[in-house]
Order: C-alpha cells, then sequence, then structure tokens
C-alpha cells in the first residue's frame, strides 16, 4: 500500500508542511508503510468497545473564575520573529 | 564523587566534605572533558548551576534544606527552563528561550537541585535512537558507535557516563525505559497523570508523562518523590497524595506476585535478553516473589494503535510551531502561506514530518473513524487485558527492549521497523501504567534492561521491587570503563 | 423590520440558521487566567496558553461552564451529563494554537427552543445546540504595509456558539429570533450584549428553494454580522442574490461571505477557500465534562425570572397592559427599577407605569442614557409619585418637578419647597382667586350666565394660572361651580 503523490501533497498542504519533491515520493511510500502497519487494527474486534480517549478515567476540574495572569508581552514578544506595536507581525491577512 | 549515591552525595554535602559547588564543579569539568564525544548536553548551564549551587551551599549551612538540597541534575530539553533555551532537539526552537518553567523544573529548583544544563534528545521526542536530534546524534557511553536509546538519550548518556547524577526524561512510548535499558540505568515512568505536565513541551499528550533516569532505584525514588504531586495547571494531572516511595523500597516482596506475559517472551527477543530476564525473574523469586504466566493477548496491536495515536496528537500539538510567535521563521515569507510552509518545512526534521503527515491522514476526513476512534477502541482493549491481568498479580514483568543497544545509523531508514522497537514499552502508555527499567545483565558488554509494569498509582511498588533485585544484583553498580 | 415578506421574491422561499457567539462576560479567560476585559493594548491579555507557548496547557473555567448551563436551562435545552471538548483544526495567525478549543460530537447544550413573535404571528424555533469555545485574536490592518498585525487579547475568551435550526423563514423571523436570544442572555447576566464589542455576533446560513418544495437548497455561510440592522440586511441581500443566480440559471456555492455594512452587500471571502478539513478529535488536555443531576439542580436554582415569565407577573400582579409589561421588561434593570419603584411607593404600580414608559424613558432617551445611568434613582420616582398620591402636587406639577430632579435639582420634596409648588388646597384660598378672576372677567360671565358651559374651562384656566398651577384642580372645579351656579341661570 502506499499513497499517491496527489494524496501526500493534500496531507501536507492540510498540515502546511512544505515539502520538496523528493520528501513526496519518499513520503509516499514511507506513509503507505506505516498505514499497512496500523492497518492491523481494522481486524481488531471492537463492536461493543467504548473509545478510551485518556488513560485515566476522570472527569475535568474547573478553575476558579479570577485573574490570575498580568502582563508579560515584554517577556513574550522578545522571542518573537517579528513584532511591531505590541503586534505580532504576519505577511497581510486577507479576509 | 560522579559514582556516588544520591545519598551519599547529600550526606558528604550535609557533613560539608564537598560543597555544592565543587560537586558541581565537578561536574561541570567532566561535561568538558566527556561530552564532546558523546554530545549528550545540548546547552550547559554553568554559571546558572554555580549560582544555584550557593545557595544551596548556604542553606546548608544553615542547617537547611532537603535531601536533594545541592545536588546536579540535567533535564531533558522539552522542559520548559525561564531564561534558558528550550530546543526540544529541533531547528524549530532553536532560538526559543522559555520565558516560563515547567512545573517539574519548579519544583527540583525549589528542593535544591542544581541545573547542569539541558540534554539531547530526540526531536520533539520522536525516535528511539536520539538520531533524529537537530543537534546531532548522542552516543551510548558504553559503546559510542552505538546509540543510547531513545528519545531520552541525552538524559542516560550523561547519567551512564557521570555528567550528571541524575536526569529527567519523558516517556511516551518507551522513550525513558529503552534508553535507560540500552545504558545500563534504572528510569521509571510513573502513572499518567502523577506528575504535572505543565511547561513539557507536549508529543502526544494523552500519553506522554515525565519521569526519571538513575543509577538505583533509589536515586530514581528520591527524585521522583520531589517530581510528583498535583498541579492546578494540568487539567490532567490527579488530584492525589504521593506514596512515600523511599519508606516503599524496604518493604518485603515475599508473596508478591509477578506476571510473565508471554507476549513479551516472543519472537524477536534476543536470546541473551531473554536468558538476563529469566534469570532476573528467578532471583526475584528466591527473594519469596512467586512467578505466574500471563497473558495479554492484544500486545501486537500496542504498535498500530501507539502509530496513530500519538501521531495525530503530535500533529495537533505541532501545529502551533507557525512561526508566528516564537521559534523558527521563514525568510522573507511571500505571503501567509507561504510563512507557515516554509517555516515548519525548514524546521522541523524528517522524522517529525511523516509523524506530523501520518496524524492528519489519520484525522482527516473519511478516515477518523477507521484510523482514530478505532484505535480509542482498541487501546481500551489493551488497557483492559492490563486490568485482567492486575486480579491475578502485583507486577507484570519482562524485557524492556528485543536486543540490545544498536548501531548508529542502522535503523534510520525505515520508520516502521524502527517502530516496532517499542513493542514491550507502548502498552503502559497506552494504558497509563506506571513502568519502569532497571539493569538485568549484559550482552557483548552492552546493557540489558528489565521491564516493571504496575497498577495504577503503584510506583512504590515498582521502586520496591527494583530495590530489593538492587540489593542482590550489581548491574545497576557497573559502568562503561572509559567514563568510571 | 415590520413587513418583509416583500424583500423576498415570489415564488421562493428562504431557509435560515443562524449561530450565534455569544462572548459569556467572565473575569478571566475560558483556559487561562487572563482578563477578558475589553480595550486593553495589544496583547497585554495574552498569557503564555493564550499565546500556544509550548508546553502550557489549559484548564476549564467553571464560571464559563456554569454560564452555558444557565442558558441551556433558560432555553429549555437538554444538559450533556458528559460534554467533551475538542480540537477544531485551522492555521490562521489570529488562532495561535492553529486550533481552536471548541465542541463537536458532545455538545453542553441540546435541544431546545425559543418562541419569537413577528407581528402577530407566535413562532417557536428550535435550537439545535451550544456548545462551549474559545474565542480567536484579531487581525488589524492600519499601519501595516503588506503585512498585518495580530493581537490575541481576545484569543481564549470565553464563547457559546448557539445553533438554531433551519426554521427562520423570513429576515424578520431571524431578527426576531436574535433579539430574543440577546434579551435572554443579557438577562441571565452571562453576556453583557455589546454587539459594538463583539460580545454578541451572528453567522447566518441562508439557502433559497421553490415555495412549495421541501428539499434544501446550497447555504452560505454569511459571517459576523453585527447589529440586528446588518442581520436584516445581509439575509436580504442573500435571499435575493441567490434566486437572481438561480432564475439565471447559475448555481450557488457553498461558501463563506463577508457582509460590508458601507454596500449592504456579501462577497466571498478570499481566504477561506480551502476545503474546510477540520480533524476535529477530542482534546485530550482536557477531561471530560461532567454535570450531574445536582449541579445542574444547584444551577437551575440561580437562574433569574426570564423576561417572558416576568411579563406575565408583571400582566397580573401589576394590573399592567401586555404592552406595558413587555415594555418594562424588555431589560433587566429596567424591570428591577420599576419594581423597586413600584415597591417604594407603596403601590400605584400602573402610575409608576405610566412614569417610567412616558417620562422617564423618554427623558433618558432624549439624554442618550441607559436605565442604569439614570439621575433619578427608583426611590426619588417613588417618593414623586407618593406626592402625586397625597395631593402635594398635581400630576401636572409633577412634571415639572420631574424635569428639575432630572436636571439633578435634587429630590421632589427637595425641588416642590425650593419652587414653591405645594399644591393650595385650602378652599378659603382658592375661593379668593376664584372671586378675583370673576370680578376681572365680567365678559365671560355673562357668556356663563348666558348659557354657554364651555365658558368653565375658561376660568378653571384662569384660577390655575392665576395660582401658578398649584391649585388642586378638583378643588377648584368644585368650588367655581358653587360660585357661578348651574349655566344659563341668569
Amino acid at each position: 500500500m502506499s499513497l499517491t503523490t496527489e494524496q501526500v501533497r493534500h496531507v501536507a498542504h492540510l498540515a502546511r508542511l512544505g515539502l520538496d519533491e523528493v520528501q513526496i515520493d519518499s513520503l509516499s511510500t514511507q506513509l503507505g508503510d506505516i498505514l499497512g502497519l496500523v492497518d492491523a487494527l481494522s481486524k481488531a474486534d471492537t463492536a461493543s468497545v467504548t473509545p478510551m480517549a485518556h488513560p485515566l478515567d476522570m472527569g475535568q476540574r474547573g478553575r476558579a473564575d479570577v485573574v490570575t495572569e498580568s502582563d508579560r508581552r515584554e517577556a513574550y514578544q522578545a522571542i518573537a520573529p517579528s513584532a511591531q506595536d505590541g503586534l505580532y507581525r504576519v505577511p497581510r491577512v486577507i479576509e | 564523587m560522579h559514582k556516588d549515591s544520591l545519598a551519599a552525595l547529600a550526606e558528604g554535602l550535609r557533613s560539608r566534605r564537598f560543597s555544592s559547588r565543587e560537586l558541581t564543579e565537578h561536574f561541570l569539568k567532566r561535561i568538558e572533558q566527556y561530552d564532546e564525544a558523546l554530545n549528550s548536553y545540548v546547552t550547559v548551564t554553568a554559571e546558572r548551576a554555580l549560582a544555584q549551587a550557593d545557595a544551596a551551599d548556604a542553606q546548608i549551612a544553615k542547617g537547611e534544606g532537603g535531601p536533594l538540597t545541592g545536588i546536579p541534575l540535567a533535564h531533558k530539553d522539552l522542559f520548559c527552563t525561564n531564561g534558558v533555551r528550550t530546543a526540544c532537539g529541533s531547528k524549530m526552537l532553536d532560538n526559543f528561550i522559555a520565558p516560563y518553567d515547567a512545573h517539574i523544573v519548579e519544583l527540583l529548583d525549589a528542593a535544591g537541585m542544581v541545573t547542569l544544563g539541558k540534554v539531547n534528545m530526540d526531536e520533539f521526542a520522536m525516535g528511539s535512537s536520539t538520531e533524529t536530534s537537530y543537534y546531532g546524534p548522542t552516543r551510548n557511553p558504553w559503546d559510542t558507535d552505538r546509540v543510547p536509546g531513545g528519545s531520552s538519550g541525552g538524559s542516560v548518556a550523561a547519567v551512564a557516563a557521570g555528567l550528571a547524577p541524575v536526569a529527567t526524561a519523558t516517556d511516551t512510548g518507551g522513550s525513558i525505559r529503552q534508553p535507560a535499558a540500552l545504558t545500563g540505568l534504572t528510569g521509571i515512568k510513573p502513572t499518567y497523570g502523577r506528575v504535572s505536565r505543565y511547561g513539557m513541551v507536549a508529543f502526544a499528550s494523552s500519553l506522554d508523562q515525565a519521569g526519571v533516569v538513575a543509577h538505583s532505584a533509589e536515586d530514581a525514588a528520591l527524585v521522583l518523590q520531589a517530581m510528583a504531586g498535583f498541579d492546578m495547571r494540568d487539567s490532567t494531572c490527579v488530584e492525589r497524595p504521593v506514596d512515600d516511595y523511599a519508606a516503599a523500597l524496604g518493604n518485603d516482596i515475599r508473596g508478591l506476585k509477578i506476571g510473565l506475559p508471554s507476549q513479551y517472551f516472543g519472537d524477536g527477543l534476543d536470546p541473551q535478553v531473554r536468558a538476563a530476564v529469566d534469570a532476573a525473574a528467578a532471583e526475584l523469586e528466591t527473594l519469596g516473589a512467586t512467578l505466574t504466566p500471563i497473558e495479554l493477548p492484544n500486545t501486537p496491536l500496542s504498535v498500530p494503535t501507539y502509530y496513530v495515536v500519538a501521531p495525530a496528537e503530535a500533529s495537533s500539538n505541532l501545529s502551533r510551531f507557525d512561526g508566528v510567535r516564537y521559534g523558527h521563521r521563514c525568510a522573507e515569507p511571500a505571503n501567509l502561506e507561504d510563512l507557515y510552509k516554509r517555516s515548519r518545512g525548514e524546521g522541523f526534521g524528517s522524522e517529525v514530518k511523516r509523524r506530523i503527515m501520518v496524524g492528519t491522514y489519520v484525522l482527516s476526513h473519511g478516515y477518523y473513524d477507521a484510523y482514530y476512534l478505532q484505535a480509542q477502541k482498541v487501546r481500551r482493549l489493551i488497557a483492559d487485558d492490563f486490568a485482567r491481568a492486575f486480579e491475578q498479580v502485583d507486577v507484570i514483568l519482562g524485557p524492556t527492549t528485543q536486543g540490545t543497544a544498536f548501531a548508529l545509523g542502522e535503523q534510520t531508514d525505515d520508520p516502521v521497523t524502527m517502530y516496532l522497537n517499542d513493542i514491550y514499552t507502548i502498552a503502559a502508555n497506552l494504558a497509563g501504567l506506571p513502568a519502569m527499567s532497571i539493569p538485568c545483565g549484559q550482552s557483548a558488554g552492552l546493557p540489558i534492561g528489565l521491564q516493571l509494569i504496575g497498577r495504577h498509582f503503584d510506583e512504590g511498588r515498582l521502586l520496591n521491587v527494583a530495590h530489593a533485585y538492587q540489593q542482590v544484583s550489581d548491574w545497576h553498580a557497573q559502568w562503561p570503563e572509559a567514563y568510571a | 423590520m415590520n413587513d418583509t415578506a416583500h424583500c423576498i421574491p415570489d415564488g421562493w422561499e428562504a431557509v435560515i440558521g443562524l449561530e450565534i457567539h455569544c462572548q459569556l462576560s467572565t473575569q478571566s479567560k475560558i483556559f487561562s487566567g487572563s482578563s477578558t476585559a475589553y480595550g486593553a493594548p495589544p496583547n497585554a491579555q495574552a498569557s503564555a496558553i493564550d499565546l500556544g507557548m509550548p508546553g502550557v496547557l489549559p484548564v476549564l473555567n467553571g464560571e464559563a461552564l456554569r454560564m452555558a448551563v444557565m442558558f441551556g436551562l433558560a432555553v429549555d435545552a437538554e444538559i450533556a451529563p458528559v460534554c467533551v471538548f475538542a480540537r477544531k483544526h485551522y492555521f490562521y495567525p489570529d488562532l495561535p494554537k492553529g486550533y481552536q478549543i471548541s465542541q463537536y460530537e458532545l455538545p453542553i447544550v441540546a435541544n431546545g427552543h425559543l418562541d419569537i413573535t413577528v407581528g402577530d404571528a407566535h413562532k417557536r424555533i428550535g435550537i439545535t445546540r451550544a456548545h462551549m469555545e474559545e474565542d480567536a485574536g484579531k487581525s488589524l490592518h492600519e499601519g501595516f504595509v503588506n503585512e498585518s498585525g495580530i493581537d490575541l487579547n481576545r484569543a481564549g475568551t470565553p464563547l457559546i456558539e448557539i445553533v438554531s435550526e433551519p426554521e427562520l423563514r423570513t429576515p424578520a423571523e431571524a431578527v426576531a429570533y436574535m433579539k430574543k436570544l440577546h434579551q435572554i442572555v443579557v438577562y441571565l447576566g452571562i453576556c453583557d450584549g455589546n454587539m459594538q464589542e463583539g460580545s454578541f455576533r451572528c453567522d447566518a446560513n441562508v439557502s433559497v428553494r421553490r415555495a412549495g418544495t421541501t428539499a434544501f437548497g446550497t447555504r452560505t455561510e454569511t459571517k459576523n454580522v453585527n447589529s440586528f440592522r446588518y442581520v436584516e440586511k445581509a439575509i436580504e441581500y442573500e435571499i435575493n442574490r441567490q434566486v437572481e443566480v438561480l432564475e439565471s440559471g447559475g448555481s450557488i456555492q457553498q461558501e463563506t461571505r463577508l457582509f460590508d455594512p458601507s454596500t449592504g452587500q456579501t462577497r466571498a471571502m478570499r481566504s477561506k477557500e480551502d476545503a474546510h478539513d477540520y480533524r476535529y478529535f477530542p482534546d485530550p488536555d482536557l477531561l471530560p465534562v461532567h454535570c450531574g443531576a445536582q449541579y445542574i439542580e444547584d444551577v437551575r436554582a440561580t437562574l433569574p425570572e426570564l423576561p417572558v415569565d416576568k411579563r406575565a407577573r408583571f400582566e397580573r400582579d401589576y394590573g399592567l397592559s401586555t404592552y406595558d409589561a413587555t415594555v418594562l421588561t424588555g431589560e433587566r434593570p429596567l424591570a428591577d427599577f420599576y419594581e423597586t419603584m413600584v415597591a417604594e411607593a407603596g403601590g400605584e404600580a400602573k402610575l409608576c407605569a405610566n412614569w417610567v414608559i412616558t417620562d422617564l424613558l423618554g427623558a433618558l432617551n432624549k439624554a442618550g442614557l441607559e436605565i442604569t445611568e439614570s439621575p433619578v434613582s427608583a426611590a426619588q420616582m417613588a417618593a414623586l409619585i407618593q406626592r402625586i398620591g397625597d395631593q402635594t402636587i398635581s400630576g401636572k406639577i409633577a412634571k415639572e418637578v420631574f424635569e428639575a430632579m432630572m436636571n439633578g435639582e435634587g429630590d421632589a420634596d427637595a425641588v416642590i419647597e425650593a419652587k414653591g409648588l405645594r399644591q393650595i388646597t385650602d378652599d378659603s384660598a382658592i375661593l379668593a382667586v376664584i372671586d378675583q378672576v370673576i370680578a376681572d372677567n365680567p365678559k365671560q360671565l355673562e357668556q356663563y350666565k348666558g348659557g354657554k358651559d364651555r365658558v368653565l374651562g375658561f376660568f378653571v384656566g384662569q384660577v390655575m394660572k392665576a395660582t401658578g398651577g398649584k391649585a388642586n384642580p378638583d378643588a377648584v372645579n368644585r368650588l367655581l361651580k358653587e360660585r357661578l351656579g348651574p349655566p344659563g341661570e341668569a
């Protein structure tokens, strides 16, 4: 089993991963191999099984509605690739 | 000093045979001396370490502090450390100076421990060899042509070579236990939810758990004690008192029921590894434990389940790395899409890309039920296997890995073969169970690991069994000759 | 928006469903301890969690959950015993993690409804679901060339997204539904309802079909329409556009559109051309949320009286007309004002209603003030009513007193004293004025005696004028009649 390069391109686009042609080619085989490995799952009888999303059977806790964070913009933007006037800069967002 | 137990180091500090500064300098010197060959450290924080050491010395002088005050350690480079680069083995975070501490970093700082630096790992913890790191592979101190295992390869190499007395690590599918096994160390992955994940860069959120690699169960118990416990900031962290691990070490193991799953002793297991594990089991039997064969019938499905669940969660967790707020950003993006695609394309290495692709695919439209949902169901079957087994036995014992450390470059071409390495370790993550690896022999001069898996929150018992074994064996006291 | 049937072309029917995003008025964000206050400098209220920094984790704000449950109970919906947060993935610079934490398969609220009235017609609109989610940040363009600036202060603000059944058929129905929903969330105190600041926004799903057919047409989604009027206009435009396309033989694309208030038109969005593949899955950082029966009952006990119940009670207990009761219960602070006023006044419910609706609301409206900003308190209004009741002042003088009160000249008694407005009720004092007026107007007296009874009104007016309006009008009438005798009896 292997994925078509079209499928690989589509998935790469969904994941916003820039790939070159060589990577796309090798991924179409490798993804096929990995999907072949996980295909074993389809044979398991899970008709009456509840999916398990978490290893522990617990419920979500609620936090008190209190403001605990202070303004740390300077520290956070010190590591930003590009910021101006407190805003993160990106290529133009077109709506 | 680097071969002393943590208890011995603490005693040396308290009795002023040496200061924390001297101890810290000793390790810093060893790092300088040995790490070029091993590449276990990505960042050495010497200045900071010495400042912490001085603070610890001041505390000790006042008769304050606890059992870990003044003792150095290394952090796996996915625990955020305020003001220190936290790179996760990735070009993506090569410039990421974390503006906050991980919960466990806070706790271990507060316990007075001294951070020597940040240690290498597979990129975003994805790998079993520490070869996927942007900072180059880490080498196994037992044989530098071989891998130390992964993803916590830097943690184990540093501890095994005496470049840190102990190190933090994480385990998503075996990333503490497998490298501990390949380097002759004791590594424990606690129950999911026992240690806060806050500030630990996520790989697969429902599987990741922080733990320790050390030279002995006794050392691991001390550090785990300081890391474990409730943290409001992690919704999956359990609000439950932490057992007294040090106290549990001394318990008698007579009458302990040990289960040996037939699925962990089948095809693919190296005969030497098998012999060592059998011998260790027999040793425990002589200490009064009983051995019972058990079945974990869904074991063969654990690798397929893991390689759906983990990449799915990873693909999602890694979407935040987009070049906008921190991390790698491509040069001169032409537009938004270009910014995303090139920043991510350049920032991530090939194994990470592979897993993002798998994860994106299995979550995408039309495939969710067949892959992700089905994997979650099989995950339940695997967890149920354990629940049934633990009705019969107290602890499950088996090998940690099929063989000993493999050569660098040996498995990098074939992801599926690499993934199958995790066959014995993955299930504990899927079920959220505590598990550890302890050394139980050697084959051709390379360490062999024994795995113990316990009931939820039964870390104390695992440490107890490991300690009992280490009282009657000396595999954990073996050192790679070049670093002794 | 009264008669909107005209806006739907003949032979066509519109199918409208609304998705309303309602910002919950918590102090802190849904998954972090950052403030939700509006108007802070950019990114000053964006914590590591809101920024999607590596390793940080979300923790649910319990108050956001409680508010979502309140909403569910207010629209007679089912509250899920277990609901689950899911990740919705897409890349956008205002979405820091590359996914939005939302709810997908198991939302907190399902199967509710809302009754609306358009003209004389009543209609029940189903609420399919309401789920909790986090808001995104904002992209700003001003001051940037070929770039945008991202402000993540709003990222992580708690929202409930309320999804209606596609049961609305006209723009007027859509607006009525939206207004009703707005009234409820504001009543509940779970949303400030400020549409300007985006606290209550609407996405409209619109399709059209030939009248008499039942299959749904292809729908478009018009995003972020931020006023009742724009919603009506946007839907109206979209209906007409779709009919035009279909009638000219074209087909409708399923797409996301934006409403431009300046042109009154919608246009396709360029940024979301991607096929939607959100790759939802349960968020592993958050656990299933359990709402037990006890919890739900505890929340129910805190529910305020809802508009529909309050209106019925006002009609019943205060004897008000449906119209008056509807106006007075339109907003919770107004209803509270009225009830306080009646209680302080010790009755006079109908009179109080008239004063609030006609005088107070009129004056506030003129001054551009909300009821909560009224310079005259409910207690002060009540005191004014009491002065009318005990005949200290007449209803007419009361208007003058009220005006002074609105101008901040003090409460009723102070104004009455300061201006000497106390009513004259002493017969002898009034008689003295009457005698003077009769003496001053012999011509009118003549007319009256000649049988012109309307002239009585002239005399009343003259007496009132002479007393500066302070004479008790009843007493003036009675005494004048006594003095003048029946008309035509010369």
